[in-house]
Formats: structure tokens, sequence, C-alpha cells
């Protein structure tokens, strides 16, 4: 009797992207993409190209996080294929810009990975995030990056939800990857988290350039948190917060939130608690941007998504 | 660069025998010092419109005002959101700085169609709590901030002149102990002082971090509220006759401010604070301690035989100040040394005539 791995030959990963400063006040991508830009040794790999970029650069001018519209919510049809018209908001036009160089989204010319770059006031530490759940390609660089940061623990988040899966500037390529490392204020940049994404990057060009060169990745398991539901605020009828994320809750990313545990406080001193039936593992907790969004945490469930084998496919396919 | 801040010893007011009369008259003389009520107060937040704590302080007095009626607190309170267009957008500010904007020159402006926004809103302020170096102005204007360095909960005054802050700041030493309290002088002559406390005769900022711009963290909304409600506690009981024993108070003064490592060309960044110096604000550095890390791995350390403590390490909103001119040392971290100010006894505050009063 024989057992056969099943083995997924995929297009090799020739043309990678980097995106620092989808959001302008995120400033550790900022900050790695223009040192690339000015000496790109670091990201340069055999087999492939890697070209670092600055998504928003009027954004990164005025180290805010946007100008007229949020450039990682952006990239949905209606937007890519809108006219050419005056008084477009400058984050839809750029992202037809960006579509045009990377994309354009879903066809084949796309590039093969972007690899995008973000920062959160949130306690996540180091987080990937997926998209898709059978993109084998991602899960098995997720899988070499978690291998190699270990001890450091990197996290991996998936949105794969319907109605909470938003269209990134990543979208654009074949293999999406997002990069978040946090806690960062907005306009900061600490030491401790510019390295973090550093090396993270560093991985991840490794894998690319182990996987260009022919090596075979053996099937694999990776441990994600799945996104469930997103949590606002509690709010008066003006919409103005009425409670801020509790002090037992504050900093908890990725720790188990079970039924009666505090959620929030008011600001005259009463205690929220959380009444969902199952325990949850909230993650983006107090995310300065996510306040416009109507967001206080996600709640995310853990799970186990495998991976097939992979290996470079032969010239006769790509 | 260690500099001497008033060193006289005030000393509490004792009764032990065993002195001239002379030398008792003088030491009386030097141990108290009258003040009159502090009468009028105002809290202000978001000053900035992205240091939330002071916005959700002033939203949370507001509201316990409306329950609670006029007499919510001891003292008459005026509460209110000094740069609300920036709080509306959560952003620093409009068109400049607010916080920079009560300076005499500023304040006595032309206002045109063209001004800036805080410019008037500053001069509206002025109004209405002010006007700065009247009689007329409030007595104590207590403006709320954050910042995202690690600061604990600090008091930053203009003039180590008025013993008003010092004694709160003993007095809330006394009664937080979650969180480091100081207090920190910068020392300008009052038509100089640029900050909105400067309005009112005894004003102080009340600086609490760590907390990025933009969040509102449970932990540090509840002391920065503590330190409004042990402030305004402290001034009823010394609106009350209360007795505020002297002493010693540490008090850190503003020397100089120390800038990244830039390219020369571009001006862009090419170093990070280090990571053994992030966060460690008001510790001691001393030559030959890490300052900044640079992109290329190298460990560039401070270089002075001056000791010094650093404050505002790592703050969001001076990165701006310190790129946008050229050759301007910016305030990435500002350095500043600890010294012992005296504050005298307080007693009993004059007692003004009510014909006097407004």
């Amino acid at each position: 009797m024989s057992s056969r791995t099943i083995i997924s030959c995929l297009q090799e990963a020739k043309r990678v992207a980097i995106f620092g400063g989808t959001h302008g006040n995120e400033m550790s991508g900022i900050t790695l993409v223009n040192m690339w830009i000015q000496n790109s040794v670091e990201i340069e790999r055999d087999g492939l190209v890697s070209k670092p970029f600055i998504s928003n650069p009027r954004a990164v001018e005025k180290c805010t996080r946007y100008i007229d519209t949020d450039l990682n919510r952006a990239f949905t049809p209606e937007n890519l294929s809108a006219p050419d018209v005056e008084g477009l908001p400058y984050e839809i036009q750029r992202a037809k810009e960006i579509n045009r160089m990377f994309g354009p989204k879903g066809s084949s010319d796309a590039y093969d990975v972007i690899f995008d770059l973000h920062n959160t006031t949130s306690n996540m530490g180091s987080t990937l995030i997926l998209e898709s759940s059978t993109d084998f390609f991602n899960l098995q660089m997720v899988h070499y990056i978690k291998k190699a940061m270990a001890p450091h623990t990197c996290s991996v988040l998936l949105n794969e939800h319907p109605q909470l899966k938003y269209s990134t500037t990543r979208s654009v390529a074949k293999h999406p990857i997002g990069l978040e490392v946090g806690p960062q204020p907005q306009g900061v940049l600490r030491s401790n988290v510019f390295e973090s994404m550093r090396t993270i990057l560093k991985h991840a060009l490794d894998f690319l350039e182990l996987f260009n060169s022919g090596v075979e990745f053996p099937p694999c398991t990776v441990d994600v948190f799945r996104i469930q539901e997103r949590m606002d605020y509690p709010r008066d009828t003006n919409g103005n917060i009425t409670a801020m994320v509790h002090p037992h809750l504050q900093d908890c990313d990725w720790e188990p939130l079970n039924r009666g545990d505090p959620m929030f406080l008011t600001f005259d001193g009463r205690t929220i608690l959380y009444e969902g039936a199952n325990t949850v593992y909230p993650t983006f907790i107090n995310e300065a941007a996510y306040y416009e969004k109507q967001q206080a945490f996600v709640t995310t469930c853990r799970e186990i998504l495998a991976a097939n084998a992979i290996r470079k496919a032969s010239n006769v396919f790509s | 660069m260690w500099l001497s801040i008033g060193m006289s010893a005030f000393l509490q007011v004792d009764t032990d025998g065993g002195i001239t009369n002379q030398q008792q008259a003088e030491k009386d003389e030097m141990a108290l010092a009258f003040l009159p009520a502090l009468a009028r107060m105002a809290v202000c937040g978001g000053t900035h419109g992205n240091e939330l704590s002071g916005v959700y302080v002033v939203q949370e007095m507001e509201r316990q005002r409306k329950e609670k009626g006029a007499d919510t607190w001891p003292i008459p309170i005026t509460t209110l959101l000094s740069n609300p267009q920036a709080v509306k957008e959560c952003r620093r500010y409009i068109d400049t700085d607010m916080n920079r904007c009560f300076n005499r020159a500023t304040l006595s402006s032309p206002i045109a169609d063209s001004s800036a926004y805080e410019v008037r809103c500053a001069q509206e302020l002025n109004n209405l709590l002010g006007p700065k170096g009247s009689t007329d102005a409030t007595d104590m204007i207590c403006d709320l901030h954050n910042t995202t360095s690690n600061m604990g909960l600090t008091l930053i005054h203009y003039t180590s002149n008025d013993w008003v802050t010092l004694h709160i700041c003993k007095y809330l030493q006394t009664k937080i102990t979650k969180v480091p309290v100081r207090v920190l002088v910068l020392d300008f002559p009052i038509s100089d002082a640029y900050n909105l406390e400067s309005v009112s005769k005894h004003g102080f900022t009340i600086e609490v971090g760590p907390q990025p711009h933009g969040v509102v963290r449970a932990d540090i909304y509840i002391v920065m509220k503590e330190a409004v409600d042990l402030t305004i506690d402290w001034i009823h009981k010394f609106n009350s006759g209360m007795v505020f024993e002297g002493g010693d108070v540490e008090a850190f003064k503003f020397i100089k401010s120390v800038d990244y490592p830039r390219d020369p060309e571009t001006r862009s960044l090419t170093a990070a604070i280090h990571p053994q110096l992030q966060d460690k604000d008001f510790c001691l550095l001393k030559r030959g301690d890490p300052l900044f890390f640079t992109f290329s791995g190298e460990t560039v350390k401070y270089e002075e035989d001056e000791t010094l403590h650093p404050f505002f390490i790592n703050e969001a909103a001076y990165y701006e100040k310190a790129s946008c001119v050229k050759d301007d040392p910016g305030l990435v971290i500002e350095a500043g040394k600890e010294g012992r100010d005296a504050a005298p006894a307080v007693l009993w505050p004059l007692r003004l005539d009510r014909a006097c009063t407004n």
C-alpha cells in the first residue's frame, strides 16, 4: 500500500511588491519602503524582482491615514472600473493607478505577491493577515515565516467573512499578504516594531527565493484566527461612544473572552460584560482608526487550516 | 547643564520655642504665603483634538452637571472643548497648533478672513477665560492632554514662581499611586508663555501617557479623571482655609531638545529611539547610554557629560515640529534636569471683600 502526497504545482513568484504607506501614518512600512527605495540590497533575492512602493504618497506627506477615503477599502470592482473623471476622490484615482501598475486584479498579468505593511495601535504583536483559507501558497509562506520567527510569536488572522472582508490594496495581486505589527501609535516609529516587521519580510523573501529555486514544501497546517464579528462601542443617540474598552480587555488581543467577562467600561464607571454564548478571541482591540468604522474590536475563532505540499511548476505550465 | 532652582528652604509654619522674636518674625514671614481664594476654575479638553482622555473627561463632567445640577462641584467650574473642530475631525489641529497661540503677540493680532481657525478660537477663549494677565482672568485652567510618551501623570507649568501647581502636585502624589506623578516647569515669562493655561492666574497642564492619539484607554482616562477630581478637591480645601504644609517638591526643568539623526539632504530619519531608551521617560540619561538605533544597525550613544532626564520620548506630534524647520533642533526628546523646588506653606487665603469679587 502506498500513500501519495498531493503536491500542488504552482507558478513561481517572480514579481513581488512591498507596499508601505497604504495608511500614511503607519510608520514602520513607510520607513522600510523609503529605505529600500534608496537601497534595495536587503530585499533582493535570486529569481525574483521585489519592488518597494509607497501606495498613498499624499497621505504619507501629511502623516494622515488617508486624504479622501481609506485606500485599503478602495479596491472594489465599482471603484476600479470607475471612469476617469474630475473630482474622483484621491484614493480612488490611486486605486485605479495601482491596479494598472500591479494588476489588473484577477488577471494573469497581476503581480504574484504583494506584501502590504501596516501598524496598529492594538496589542497584536506580529500578525500576518490572509484573505483566503485555500491559498496553499500563502499558507505555506505563513507557515515558513512562523517557524523562522519562533520563539517570537506570529499570529495569523484570516478575513474571509462575506460581509466583513474588504477590498484591500494588496488584493490586486494573486497572493496578497498583510503584515500588521503593533502596538504602535500612529505617526510614531518604535524601533522594536520596525525591526519585527523587517524580520518578517526577510523570512518571507527567503521563502519566495527557496520556492522559486524549486524547493518542495511538505504538507503543513497553520493555526489561524478566523474573523467572526465586529463589535462596536456602546453609543448614544448622537453616535458618540459612551464607554471605553474595559481595562481587563485592553491589550488582551488573541486571549480568550468568555461569557461574563468585562468588555466595556462606561465613563461613569459601569462595567458592561460580554454576553456571547461562545468563547471568542478578540483582536484589533482599540485600534485608533476603527472608531469611525464602528469597531471596538473583532471577535475571532480558532481554526486549523491545512495546506497541500507545494512546489514550483515546471516551465511547461507557466 | 545643571541649573539651580530657587533653593530657599521654606518650611512649614512651626511653633517651637527657643528663638528670638526677630528670628521668629523672619521665619514666619518666610514660611507663610497668602493667596486669594481660587474662585473660578476651567477644565479644558480637546486643545489637541486627537488627545481623547480630556475630551471624554469634559464630556463626562458635562453629563454630571446635567444630571446633578449646579452643585455638582464645590466651586464653579467651566468645562469646555478648546478646539471643537479638531475634536470633531479627531486631528491635533485644523490650521495651527492651538497650544502655541496664547502668547501676547498672537492674542492681540488682528483677525482677518485668512486668520487661522485656532487663532480665532484662542482669542475667543482669552475673552472668555482671561484676559490673560488681568485681574479678571480665571484663577485656574486645567488643560487636559495626552502623550504617546511614557510620562505617567505629569503636571506642566510655564513658571516655577507659582506655588499653587507645586502644592497640587504634592497633593496628587500622596493620593495617586497607580502611576508616577511629576511636575515639569518650562520657565517662560508670562507674556511669552504660549499655552492655554497661561491665560489663567495659576493654570497648568495635566499630561497623561502613554496613549496613542485618537484612542481612549480606560486606564489613562481613569488617571486623568482622578487628577481633575483631586485638583478640585485641593482647591476646595484651600478655599476653606486648610493649611498646606510646605516642603520640597522635585521638579523637572526643560533644558533642551534632542532631534533624531537625519539625512542631511532629505531630512528623513536615519534612526529610531533606541529600544533601551524607549519608554524610559524621566530616567537618568548618562554619557555612554544608548540614545538611537540606526536603520543600519548601529547604536548612537549620548555623548555629553551632563546627566539629564529625557521626557516626551518619541511623542508623535513632535516629529512634525522637528522636521518642518531645517536646522531647528526639534523636539523629539526633551531633556530636563531634576531639581528641588520649594513650596512654602500656604496659610489662610486672603479674604476678598465680597463687593470686589465678580
